[in-house]
């Protein structure tokens, strides 16, 4: 029956069923104390219709009943509040290893970007059973990346990066939506995620050629924009070295300390003043509108991609605080 | 004296309609049951423009492809569907009209605070309005009615200056509209009327009018900001002029949330007023009933943000709005035990105005519970921006307030109009309007969960039943609001005329003639009883209500 009038999408990630479980508890409770308040009003309304003979007993209240029907709702809103917030902070924190895609949204397309250089339109191809995280922006204005079957919407922001991760869990081809409108097509800017086995995956990777990865695209740049004239792999450049810093703190120029995330990275192309780190001058020229979004995209994968050299201190969390950087192995 | 009156007839007791005639006399007045009913025209005119723009967004919607109007038109009627009914109607009407006409009425007063002032309230809507359909008719305004940046300050090509100026103004209208309200309420009431012996309706237009103040300054602000970006191309939300759109959000939203507070309030006042009279019993849990609508108003401010859980904001920030936001479903559950817990061992009459806050509180409680699915941050993720979140504001928003609106125009129709309306009509438009409304949003709850995004011009074809269902629910909206409108218009020539209170309810309102003579009462009353004194009043011998 449920095929021909299904009650929710199909469930195609690891988020899905939990979603799925708080979803059908809440219509339980609800339709339960719907039920209740209706039938209640129902049984006065029939047992004390006026007729002769019949005055209404006039009573003032219950403090009790009142703190009684005020404390058990919110005993229960607050079992519902953890409840979601849980499934929540799983939805928001990627695990660490997901392969990551850089989305790009425009009136009225998607442009998806894999690591290793594939490119599609309103198309993405994913293995069943990996980590993805998308790493989303906007070139226009805010779009919102929307895939039922995963359970997943995240707005899409010009100017900034917003993440999303899920692990698909069935092979299909699923809907994906822009839920946030966006003008004129906003109801034509969707596409497809095609839920893949390893297997297949593989073959359809090794099937379009590639300028390359996303990664050794942006080292291109790296080097076209001169950005290594100064950000070299030593400490004696003008900038700070870059390698091995993703996903650390960086003590900042006025004291404050951030953590060098994507948003961090983006920010310090386009506009490098804003933040300056410690011990640095403020001479990087502001590279806004010199790059486009992909390129963006490829320079961020590079320098995220400086932080995952086996050859150096990666994974071990040291702390250091920046200028006192780790050396670059080249003392051995 | 019946006799008499058919055999010749006395001349008519003069009243507020009848003491002066003339188009000056109505523009120039400054009483406020005349503003009242200038307010009762100009909403009504804007529901209907509303309602047309909503049957034609549903009949497009009938198929899944765009086939009765182009995209822009579409994505122009459910902006201007928005606009005008939230600013245009839903946010006046029961204020504008009912509150107008009834706070000085119910505390014992002559007029407001500022009768002037309250005329140049309906100016201002005025205003406000003609400048929105002027924006309307030369083109309309694409931006939703919620006008995201940058959308609209850099992209929509349409007409969101004029549209934004004409919310700006008509916030005006709003703000001095709370102001009058909160001096009458604080200065005017009768001798002996304390505050523990005000209706919940005056509780429930103070609440509201505290939202007016604080509230609608910010929507202001904001739209002058939008309207200053895209004239002027200042960086404020645009974040290729540094600006940051999630800005804007926050800002419309500290408005745009208490908002939904200024449309749902009022109309849990007149429930309030309702129940007790149908029932002939006075309110279970007064001083709780008057407080959850302060509580409301109070912690509807610090929710704003359970709109933006997907939009890009800290999680931690997600963690607090959504844990706030159960706190406001607090008092609404207090609201509606409180009126089942009244009908407890009452005498109960299905009169029009029972049946329409029946329909208010089983639609606010659907409402409200779904609610509760949108504040869980889990679920909200998946269906925010989904028709489930449609379902969700028009359960609250038409479902409640509308239906509430609806109860109160009939329960009061006698004292506006001194006439009444045909009772067994106004049986069957609550019915019909409950039936066409669950069947029109009801639908949508599922569509949301399948995935079916909002403002969407064209859908998948999967999404088609569930479509066509709401499609020809709406019909049956349409006849059940049109109804009201055509007896209520009839009655007014042919109704029989109105005692001076046919309800046997209580109030000060039900203490002076039908329709009330201009101050309202003959001399000052002194209040020596406590609100819904339903133990000490009669019915009217001749109950207007058949078996």
């Amino acid at each position: 029956m449920f095929d021909n009038f299904p009650l929710w999408p199909a469930r195609a990630s690891t988020t899905a069923g939990n979603v799925d479980a708080l979803y059908i508890f809440l219509v339980v409770l609800s339709s339960f104390m719907s039920v209740a308040i209706f039938l209640m009003i129902l049984a006065f309304a029939a047992r004390y219709r006026r007729r002769p003979g019949h005055t209404a007993e006039q009573i003032e209240g219950s403090t009790i009943l009142e703190i009684t029907w005020s404390v058990i709702p919110f005993g229960i809103f607050v079992v519902i509040f953890v409840w979601g917030a849980v499934i929540f902070f799983q939805e928001r924190t990627p695990p660490r290893g997901a392969t990551e895609i850089y989305v790009v949204a425009k009136q009225w397309m998607w442009k998806l970007e894999h690591e290793e250089g594939h490119r599609e339109i309103n198309e993405l191809h994913v293995p069943v059973g990996r980590d993805v995280k998308m790493i989303l922006t906007s070139q226009d204005v805010i779009h919102s990346f929307y895939v039922p079957a995963f359970r997943i919407k995240q707005d899409v922001v010009p100017g900034r990066y917003t993440t999303a991760w899920f692990r698909p869990t069935r092979p299909g081809t699923y809907h994906l939506f822009c839920a946030e409108y966006c003008g004129t097509q906003h109801s034509g800017m969707i596409g497809q995620v095609v839920v893949m086995e390893p297997s297949q995956y593989e073959s359809w990777l090794s099937g379009g050629g590639t300028a390359g990865s996303l990664a050794s695209t942006g080292q291109t740049l790296f080097q076209q924009f001169a950005c290594s004239t100064c950000h070299r792999s030593d400490t004696q450049g003008n900038g700070p070295n870059l390698t091995g810093k993703f996903g650390k703190p960086v003590l900042l120029e006025d004291g404050r300390t951030v953590i060098e995330d994507e948003n961090y990275i983006r920010e310090s192309i386009l506009n490098p003043s804003a933040k300056i780190v410690a011990g640095f001058k403020p001479i990087m020229p502001p590279f806004q509108g010199m790059v486009s979004e992909e390129q963006l995209n490829a320079l961020v994968a590079y320098i995220k991609s400086l932080s995952e050299n086996p050859s150096g201190p990666a994974g071990s969390p040291t702390m250091l605080p920046a200028g006192t950087q780790p050396q670059a192995p080249k003392a051995q | 004296m019946k006799m008499a009156t058919a055999v010749h007839p006395v001349p008519e007791r003069e009243n507020y309609l009848n003491q002066e005639y003339g188009v000056r006399s109505w523009l120039l007045t400054t009483d406020h049951k005349r503003i009242a009913l200038l307010y009762l025209a100009s909403i009504t005119f804007f529901f209907f423009v509303g309602g047309f723009f909503a049957l034609l967004i549903r009949l497009e919607l009938l198929t899944p492809v765009g086939d009765l109007v182009q995209a822009d038109t579409y994505n122009k009627l459910f902006s201007m569907h928005g606009q005008i009914m939230v600013f245009f109607f839903l946010v006046p009407s029961i204020p504008a009209v009912l509150g107008n006409f009834l706070v000085p009425l119910m505390i014992g007063a002559r007029d407001l605070a500022f009768p002037r002032i309250n005329l140049l309230s309906w100016y201002l809507f005025i205003i406000a309005g003609i400048l929105m359909m002027h924006a309307v008719l030369t083109g309309g305004v694409d931006t939703g009615w919620t006008f995201y940046t940058p959308f609209s300050t850099a992209f929509s090509n349409t007409k969101v200056i004029e549209a934004g100026l004409a919310i700006f103004v008509a916030g005006f209208s709003s703000i001095l509209t709370g102001l009058n309200f909160v001096v009458t309420i604080h200065r005017m009431r009768a001798p002996g009327m304390t505050w523990w012996r005000l209706p919940l309706f005056i509780w429930s237009m103070y609440a509201t009018s505290i939202i007016f103040l604080l509230g609608t300054p910010v929507l202001a602000i904001t739209l002058t900001l939008v309207i200053f970006e895209r004239a002027f191309h200042l960086g404020i939300f645009d974040p290729t002029r540094g600006g940051d759109p999630l800005l804007f959000q926050h800002l419309f939203w500290f408005y745009s949330h208490p908002a939904v507070y200024i449309m749902i309030l009022p109309s849990m006042g007149i429930v309030s007023e309702i129940v007790p009279c149908f029932s002939r019993k006075r309110i279970f849990g007064y001083s709780f009933v008057a407080m959850a609508s302060i509580g409301i108003a109070v912690f509807g401010f610090l929710v704003w943000a359970h709109h933006m859980f997907v939009a890009g904001m800290s999680i931690y920030a997600a963690l607090i709005f959504s844990f706030l936001s159960y706190l406001v479903a607090v008092p609404s559950a207090i609201k509606v035990f409180n009126w089942t817990a009244t009908l407890y061992k009452g005498s109960i009459t299905f009169s029009t105005p029972l049946l329409y806050a029946f329909g208010f509180i089983g639609l606010f409680t659907m409402g409200g519970l779904t609610g509760l699915f949108l504040a869980a941050l889990g679920v909200d993720v998946h269906v925010t921006d989904t028709y489930f979140v449609v379902a969700h504001f028009h359960y609250i928003m038409v479902g409640g307030a509308v239906m509430g609106y609806l109860g109160g125009m009939h329960f009061w129709w006698p004292k506006i109009s001194g006439r009444m309306y045909p009772e067994s009509l106004g049986r069957l438009a609550a019915l019909i309007v409950f039936i066409g409304f669950n069947l029109t949003f009801f639908p949508q709850f599922i569509l949301g969960y399948l995935g079916m995004p909002r403002r969407y011009w064209q859908y998948p074809p999967e999404f088609q039943v569930l479509n066509v269902l709401s499609t020809a629910g709406s019909t049956i909206l349409a006849v059940g609001y049109v109804l009201p409108m055509i007896y209520f218009l009839w009655s007014m020539r042919y109704g029989k005329h109105a005692e001076p209170n046919p309800w046997g309810a209580a109030g000060l309102e039900w203490m002076t003639p039908s329709p009330p003579p201009t101050f309202n009462f003959e001399e000052t009353p002194q209040v020596t009883w406590e609100a819904y004194d339903y133990g000490n009043i009669d019915l009217p011998k001749e109950v207007p209500v058949e078996r």
